[in-house]
């Protein structure tokens, strides 16, 4: 897919400038979201007692998710370099099937689309889902 | 032949029954041309799809969008025969639209993405579930009649 222009990193800067202080809360309704829709990913998680919405574990892993899109905001303008140590724990330990990848980015966007419909433009939504698959791309790059 | 819980159906017909076709079909389709530039290679009688805001204010786009919508609530009312429902506007999107029908998948997320925001809190998991699920069967209809 394409790189990312300077309008997307201006887009993807400003919108989150508004929402990254719910970011916890974004974090977790994907991750609860996901597990929902899409039953397939609990696969990952079989290791968790409680796979319900409201669970801590599935609280703690979208704080964890959404501090690596933080990190990755901070890094925008090298993905690849920057989102390394991430890429070589999803290839080499979590061993996540890249496909999910662009299950979860969705579930966010779904969630920025409820908690922000105002600022959740086409402009700005098409400028997160690229960034999104960027980030998508960096992370699987240390797989094969 | 697809199976719908008594709580799917009723969820769906929920979703519908509160849904403004004639805002949420322009806002789907629009965003589907913004965030999936491709797909504007469907629609290039449609006059100018310069930019966001040309696409967002095109009432040729509008126009579509609200008949789109108005199709999906014939599905709604035939959630047991979508098959049916939806042959001759497959082989329509097929002979004489040739539209890829990959492109099905992308204006379903981005009316997902329309209804989860005027939805807002009551657009939990489990109605975001039986609508993709919903949708995903229209698509499936939409690309049978494909050879």
């Amino acid at each position: 897919m394409t790189s990312l222009t300077a309008k997307d990193k201006e887009a993807v800067k400003a919108i989150w400038a508004i929402v990254s202080g719910k970011k916890d809360d974004i974090g977790t309704d994907a991750v609860a979201r996901m597990l929902t829709v899409y039953p397939q990913t609990r696969t990952y998680f079989s290791h968790w007692k409680d796979l319900s919405p409201t669970s801590p574990a599935v609280r703690k892993h979208g704080v964890t998710v959404m501090a690596g899109v933080a990190d990755a905001v901070s890094k925008i303008d090298d993905l690849k370099g920057g989102l390394l140590a991430l890429s070589e724990l999803h290839a080499f330990t979590l061993r996540v099937d890249p496909a999910n990848f662009k299950i979860l980015s969705h579930c966010i966007l779904v969630v920025m689309a409820i908690m922000f419909p105002k600022e959740f433009t086409p402009e700005i939504h098409v400028a997160m889902d690229k960034f999104l698959a960027a980030v998508a791309l960096a992370l699987a790059e240390k797989y094969r | 032949m697809v199976e719908w819980t008594e709580c799917e159906r009723a969820t769906i017909k929920d979703i519908f029954a509160k849904l403004d076709y004639d805002s949420v079909g322009p806002a789907a389709l629009s965003r589907c041309l913004v965030v999936y530039p491709w797909t504007q290679r469907y629609f290039s009688k449609f006059g100018n799809l310069y930019n966001a805001a040309a696409i967002m204010g095109n009432p040729n786009v509008a126009k579509h969008g609200k008949i789109i919508l108005h199709d999906l609530e014939r599905g709604v009312k035939n959630m047991d025969n979508l098959k049916e429902t939806y042959a001759d506007l497959s082989v329509l999107h097929s002979e004489k639209l040739h539209v890829d029908p990959d492109n099905f998948k992308l204006i379903s997320d981005c009316l997902t993405i329309v209804v989860a925001s005027r939805m807002g809190k009551a657009f939990t998991g489990e109605v975001q579930a039986a609508l993709q699920k919903f949708l995903a069967v229209v698509v499936s209809s939409l690309g049978r009649q494909y050879h």
